[in-house]
């Protein structure tokens, strides 16, 4: 395998202190508060976390696709390839999407417009984005969809979104996301409407897909099953922040962060069966009425009087694994963290 | 021989396909269920798993009654469904209950949680008036939430709170057996664990029998005593949970497992199966995963293969045994 985790790559995404907040009768929700990440030259970043903890929110602040008035992004950087996606204008910002980052919604059918064909549909970044002179879009689009397995791509192009299975329509989707060769994909729980046997195959073609046209992916799920397949490194959420992130091996062999310990441990596996699940008490909280300090410390077993009071500063562990946790954070004075961490 | 709590006796389901809405024929047999057998003790979870499609929650319907088998039996206690009377018919619909898999959707928005809760009780009849509310306050605590809640609407719980309410409305009955249709596949990843320790203890606690419909093989793999799996309206394998998930013998459940498993980082994923479910309304000639299936044979596309007995409390419908 070649994963380069630990090699230094060029960031060609890099989200700083990012904020998207929203503003309603309720109060104000941080959807997204302080998230910062960067994402490499054909790497998979993994945004994992349950609803409501601001990881779509993350991915549509990207592109600047926040639901609005509600909605704003209120600071931070994205920088796409050193430039800040949030200074451009609503045209500039126009030939970003799709064209440099492209986006698949969790379910196809709801993508999809079902009064036209699937070959304009697959067809229309490339004539937004004048990829390919009007005479080549057909032969592009039959291309596109036989990259994405359709058979007989050709004889295809008139068909309608209904005559398509659930998952010839998401590997659609995905032939209109990259048509216009983008260098950043972000896929939101692309696979949740898909069978199982399907998601497998559906994850394959990702990855094909990825290897061959160079692909960045930012992959938001909530699955650790799909994550473990499509991405090198993973970025955990929790309440609107990133509360660790490290490499795909580190989340199953050492995870740092009480939360991303207990979701690991609460999702039920086949390898092995117990008879009670260590589950975590309570419910995520709400982005409108956030605990002051840690957000996780209300549900957490090791919370400590410090937790409640502040929020903890990001600990660098080793190569790749941070954490925000007080139960890592170091002593100014000493290199190494509290319960320090076994390594490998 | 005690009959089982439930026995489903080669139970079919076929719904037509028209054409046309006056003049139209018929142009079609959709085989949602065909010829399914399977029993579920007292105490028991069987697990029905499979992809969309394979007739798992038609099977669901046949249960609860919300569908007539085209043919076959149903047996409750060694009584056949179709024979029962207006009285013995109320008492099944008590005691066999079921919980959906979006509690958003199955419960009315418009009506307080204790109301939710006690309708069975009055629906069913026979209960005194004035013991509702108690009865009600004692399922809501079986189910650990606050008594108190019963005055409150649907949407003012979250996801894995309301799938509480919807199984203190199925238990209001001392019922018996629940249909859990996707119980947890609407929840966090957090919530979902404690629902399913909730739905272990109330097992031990009263005995329940459960009818799990899932494709999670995950979540079947924790909940389910036996395990039997559909495709294309048909069991193709059955056994314990545990043998069954340590040793899949068809193909197909070979292939649902290796795809649901997490696949660590670096392990390859050569166990992707190939192309998708069929038309049901044309399934494939004689074994009918034939078209996927890596380890066809010839015999596969002609003869269809018949759910024997490998082993015991181990059945598969494979040509390989």
């Amino acid at each position: 395998m070649d994963t380069l985790a630990n090699a230094p790559r060029a960031p060609l995404l890099e989200v700083k202190d990012l904020r998207t907040y929203f503003f309603t009768r309720w109060g104000t929700g941080k959807a997204v508060d302080g998230v910062s990440f960067s994402l490499g030259e054909s790497e998979s970043l993994g945004l994992l976390g349950e609803s409501g903890c601001g990881k779509s929110m993350t991915s549509l602040s990207i592109l600047r696709l926040v639901p609005r008035p509600a909605g704003r992004i209120v600071g931070g950087q994205v920088l796409f390839r050193g430039r800040d996606l949030l200074r451009l204008s609503e045209e500039e910002m126009r030939q970003v999407r799709g064209r440099q980052i492209a986006m698949i919604l969790q379910d196809p059918l709801s993508t999809l417009n079902p009064v036209f064909t699937i070959g304009d549909q697959v067809a229309e970044p490339l004539r937004v984005h004048r990829i390919v002179p009007r005479s080549g879009v057909r032969e592009r689009v039959a291309k596109l969809l036989s990259l994405v397995r359709i058979p007989a791509p050709e004889s295809r192009l008139k068909d309608y979104p209904h005559q398509f299975s659930g998952g010839m329509r998401q590997r659609v989707v995905g032939a209109t996301a990259i048509s216009a060769g983008p260098k950043v994909l972000i896929a939101d729980e692309p696979t949740t409407s898909l069978d199982v046997t399907i998601q497998a195959q559906y994850l394959r073609l990702l990855k094909e897909i990825q290897r061959e046209s160079n692909l960045s992916i930012l992959y938001i799920t909530h699955d650790l099953g799909t994550l473990a397949r499509i991405c090198d490194r993973v970025a955990v959420m929790y309440a609107g922040k990133i509360v660790e992130q490290l490499t795909v091996e580190a989340l199953f062999e050492r995870p740092a962060h009480p939360y991303t310990e207990a979701l690991l441990q609460s999702v039920p596996r086949m390898d092995r069966k117990v008879h009670r699940f260590p589950s975590i008490e309570g419910s995520p909280p709400l982005v409108h009425a956030l605990p002051p300090g840690c957000a996780f410390a209300p549900r957490c077993p090791r919370a400590q009087d410090i937790c409640r009071r502040e929020f903890p500063p990001v600990t660098k562990l080793d190569d790749g694994h941070s954490v925000a946790c007080w139960l890592h954070a170091k002593d100014p004075h000493d290199s190494v963290p509290a319960g320090s961490q076994e390594r490998p | 021989m005690t009959p089982s709590l439930l026995e489903a006796r080669n139970v079919r389901k076929h719904f037509p396909v028209t054409k046309g809405l006056i003049l139209g024929g018929n142009v079609g047999w959709v085989r949602a269920v065909d010829d399914v057998s399977f029993r579920i003790d007292a105490g028991e979870t069987l697990g029905l798993v499979g992809e969309s499609g394979c007739g798992k929650s038609t099977t669901a319907r046949l249960v609860l009654l919300l569908e007539q088998p085209s043919d076959g039996q149903i047996l409750y206690e060694g009584v056949n469904l179709k024979e029962m009377s207006g009285d013995d018919l109320r008492r099944y619909r008590g005691t066999v209950q079921a919980v959906f898999q979006d509690p958003q959707s199955s419960l009315n928005p418009r009506m307080r949680v204790g109301g939710i809760v006690g309708e069975p009780l009055e629906v069913n009849g026979g209960f005194p008036r004035g013991e509702v509310r108690e009865r009600v306050a004692e399922v809501l605590h079986n189910v650990n939430l606050d008594p108190a809640f019963a005055t409150l609407y649907p949407h003012e719980f979250s996801g894995g709170q309301r799938q509480r309410i919807a199984l203190a409305r199925a238990l209001v009955t001392h019922s018996r057996l629940i249909v859990l249709d996707e119980p947890v596949a609407s929840l966090d990843a957090s919530i979902r664990s404690q629902i399913i320790n909730l739905l272990k203890d109330l097992q031990d606690e009263h005995g329940l029998s459960y009818l799990l419909i899932t494709h999670d093989l995950a979540v079947s793999r924790h909940l389910s005593h036996r395990v039997a799996v559909m495709y294309l309206g048909r069991i193709v394998e059955e056994g314990t949970a545990d043998t069954l998930y340590a040793e899949p013998l068809h193909p197909y459940t070979k292939a649902l497992i290796a795809a649901a498993l997490p696949v660590r980082a670096g392990t390859p994923d050569d166990t992707v199966v190939a192309g998708e479910v069929p038309n049901p309304m044309n399934p494939p000639s004689g074994c009918r995963f034939h078209p996927r299936c890596p380890l066809a044979m010839a015999r596969c596309a002609e003869e269809e293969p018949v759910l024997q007995e490998v082993a015991p409390e181990r059945r598969v419908a494979c040509h390989l045994f």
